[in-house]
């Protein structure tokens, strides 16, 4: 029952969705102002929208087998929050959910652009209603989440279990909020484009929700990377994976395209930057979408090998792409010359700056990522491309981007000088003389680590000297700033200072290194609803003599029967224990990880201080510099 | 209307990305490795560990003798278990024992060799793991056994003392 309402609310949406157009049409003709009957519609639709959600996840909750999706992704003996998290954790619900932000977003858009003019407002309307109707085609056509399958099934396939932990139950949504918060800024760019109505004020407009996607985004990022560290069982939050990537690459475009909104608002300069940018943020969203649902790259997140579905996204993701080509080389006007060509030592040129090293990530990360299918489809050669080939590329660029971001936003607007500036110098002699003194005493590269640290500390400090110095003012842009210098700090730290055992252990048995002890006491089973867990129960030694308890567990999922490693990671202020144990195949030996990661907290600590300080800028009334 | 270049090449970039993605969905990602039992063994070219000169399958697996192709690396603990039974094995006469070397360091399995012995009649250099795909390898340590080009068991995991009594068995 909740199946077939929520399968007929898709149906009325997608209709509501040509009214709209319809209405909308005859609105940019006739009328001076903005028809409000279109308001309700777009409510209506996404109502509907709202109603086959619930009818989907009312359908899992229940454990109705005879919706396919649920079948295939639900089991009757999971707990009630998994049976929930399961509705977005497969294909066709998680596109619903697409679909559910698309329309909500849209809404929102419309009652919150009251003071833009009716032409702008309604064309926004259109641009995103082109891609509304391109996922409720993609969701009735290919994926369907309310087939039925007769006769109806007594069980279901269950969960993938990596998938069953909170914090990917809140992922998704999350990210979403983020790549779909894109769309709103693609439909209004193409919009203001057409119309020719890039202005200060729209800067100021589209500004919030570049704030509003780019917050989800960092935070959907965040998220997907704290369930990799603790889940996975590699003791890493980063893998160059392409599904990590292809997150990494809009947010790479929303930054740069947030630093441009800012020049743009202030200064009406880098409109042709801003349209481009606003629109690869979208298709790249999109693009990630095409790279990890069609099967093209193998990953976590490819939930069917089904040509049909790829071929899909293939083709509207290349429509968009056409049509935001069409606008922007036809009706793009570039603006004088002279609000183009800033002064070499201005805020402008900084931002500038950071714009080009922000493209060459993103083409790093870009390339890194499709490569590989190229590669394959010309030569038939099978690559993958890992973490050594994208190290390698972004870890130099990273000391001058660095620099940039302590020294550019000292700058004024328009033309600087080099008056009271001599703290700049200090700021990188402590700096400098700080990391010689830590990198001093360790064997590791000793040049290329002294510079990389020297150049987190110098933004470091430039910015911890501003939250004295100015306290409030421009705290936002100060913070997100602080935060990333800090990120880069733990990062490093995290992989200068990480150790790593790696053993295989009988129960009872010990071993010894000079600097630890661990020693495997003894193993219990535990039942629990869905799977039954092997606890081990781990006495490690520092030299020192403290000692600490850790119980990493294997888990046997009845269904499907999966066998997982669950870490267990005991987190303090300064360093995570981090320890997995594994079977070794037809041997009484586990296969024990056991490993030591400062600074982990750090790194997610950072994350949240850079998207706090975006949300900072969310509520400022006025304008800071 | 003039004629305008950017416009024109960007589309045709974009048109030969749209391809080269449309060929690409059309090829399978997905590893189904294809080794099974009885299977032909695959073709392949290889780099001998010690003196970097290339090798064919052919070169290698010659005539009815039987082979046994363990895939190992110094990194990869259980292959340090295994390592004595296959020791045992490489007396065996009628058996020659080829090592695949996987995603390893050649130093580190120079040293590992040194260590524990070499059981290994030729071993091949995997630097990144493409043969052992080929070979639809699930992990290391993996062995399987070849007899006329032919796979007639597959091992996965490391040896025990069960699996080298059946390996003798089968090769008599």
């Amino acid at each position: 029952m909740a199946s077939l309402i929520g399968f007929y609310s898709l149906i009325f949406g997608l209709c509501l969705s040509f009214l709209i157009i319809f209405f909308s049409i005859k609105n940019f003709k006739n009328l001076d102002v903005f028809d409000n009957k279109i308001i309700s519609f777009t409510f209506l639709q996404f109502f509907f929208v709202v109603l086959s959600f619930l009818g989907l996840i009312i359908s899992f909750v229940n454990s109705d087998f005879s919706n396919e999706t649920v079948f295939n992704n639900s089991h009757s003996t999971k707990p009630l929050f998994y049976k929930i998290s399961g509705t977005w954790g497969n294909h066709e619900g998680s596109l619903l959910l697409w679909l559910l932000v698309l329309t909500l977003f849209i809404f929102l858009f419309l009652l919150k652009s009251k003071n833009q003019t009716k032409k702008y407002r309604v064309l926004t309307l259109l641009f995103q209603q082109i891609i509304i109707i391109g996922f409720f085609i993609f969701l009735i056509k290919t994926s369907n989440p309310f087939n039925f399958i007769y006769p109806v099934p007594n069980e279901g396939l269950g969960l993938n279990p990596i998938l069953q932990d909170p914090a990917l139950a809140i992922h998704p949504p999350i990210l979403y909020l983020g790549y779909v918060g894109s769309s709103v800024i693609f439909s209004s760019t193409l919009a203001a484009t057409s119309l020719n109505y890039i202005s200060k004020e729209w800067a100021k407009h589209i500004k919030k929700w570049v704030f509003i996607s780019w917050i989800f985004l960092t935070l959907g990022i965040l998220l997907g990377s704290i369930w990799a560290y603790y889940e996975l069982g590699w003791g890493g939050f980063w893998f160059w994976d392409p599904v990590e990537n292809v997150s990494l690459m809009p947010w790479l475009a929303l930054t740069t395209l947030l630093h441009c909104i800012l020049v743009l608002e202030k200064r009406l300069a880098l409109t042709s930057w801003v349209v481009i940018l606003s629109i690869s943020t979208f298709t790249l969203s999109m693009c990630g979408t095409f790279l990890v649902r069609s099967g093209i790259l193998n990953s976590v997140h490819t939930f069917a090998n089904d040509p049909e579905r790829g071929l899909f996204i293939l083709i509207f993701l290349f429509c968009l792409v056409f049509l935001s080509l069409f606008i922007f080389f036809f009706f793009h006007k570039t603006q004088n010359k002279d609000s183009n060509s800033f002064f070499w030592f201005s805020k402008e040129t900084s931002i500038l700056i950071n714009n080009w090293f922000m493209i060459y990530f993103l083409s790093v990360v870009l390339i890194g990522t499709t490569y590989p299918i190229f590669l394959e489809v010309i030569s038939s050669d099978k690559i993958s491309v890992g973490p050594p080939f994208y190290n390698k590329l972004i870890i130099p660029f990273l000391v001058p981007f660095l620099f940039a971001m302590a020294i550019g936003p000292k700058l004024s607007w328009i033309k600087s000088d080099l008056k009271n500036k001599s703290y700049l110098i200090l700021f990188l002699i402590i700096s400098l003389l700080l990391s010689v003194i830590i990198i001093k005493s360790l064997n590791i590269n000793f040049l290329v680590n002294t510079i990389l640290v020297t150049s987190a500390f110098y933004l470091f400090f430039i910015t911890l000297r501003d939250f004295f110095i100015k306290g409030f003012k421009n705290l936002s842009q100060n913070l997100t700033h602080f935060g990333f210098s800090l990120l880069i700090l733990s990062i490093l730290f995290n992989n200068i200072f990480s150790t790593e055992i790696i053993t295989n252990l009988k129960i009872g048995e010990t071993f010894k290194t000079d600097k630890y002890k661990i020693i495997f006491e003894n193993i219990e089973q535990k039942d629990e609803q869905n799977f039954k867990a092997i606890i081990g129960k781990f006495n490690i030694e520092n030299s020192d003599g403290k000692t600490e308890i850790l119980k990493p567990e294997l888990r046997i999922y009845n269904q499907p029967t999966i066998v997982t490693s669950e870490a267990d990671i005991k987190t303090n202020f300064l360093v995570d224990k981090f320890i997995t144990m594994n079977l070794v195949q037809n041997q009484d030996y586990f296969n024990i990880r056991y490993q030591i990661k400062p600074f982990m907290l750090w790194i997610w600590f950072s994350v949240l201080l850079i998207s706090f300080g975006g949300l900072i800028s969310l509520f400022k009334k006025k304008y800071e510099v | 209307m003039k004629f305008k270049i950017y416009p024109a090449l960007l589309t045709i970039f974009f048109i030969i990305i749209f391809f080269v993605f449309y060929k690409g969905l059309q090829n399978s990602n997905i590893y189904t490795p294809p080794a099974d039992l009885k299977k032909n063994i695959p073709f392949f070219k290889a780099k001998v560990f010690l003196t970097n000169e290339k090798i064919s399958s052919e070169q290698i697996f010659k005539g009815d003798k039987f082979y046994l192709m363990n895939i190992w690396a110094s990194w990869c603990v259980p292959c340090r278990d295994e390592h004595p039974l296959l020791m045992i094995l490489s007396t065996q006469k009628n058996i020659k024992i080829i090592g695949l070397n996987y995603k390893d360091n050649k130093e580190k399995a120079k040293i590992f060799l040194k260590e524990l012995n070499n059981p290994y009649d030729k071993i091949l250099f995997d630097e990144n793991g493409t043969l052992a795909i080929e070979w639809g390898a699930y992990g290391v340590p993996e062995s399987f056994l070849i007899h006329k080009n032919k796979i007639i068991k597959k091992i996965i995991g490391p040896l025990n003392e069960d699996l080298l009594l059946e390996i003798k068995k089968l090769a008599e």
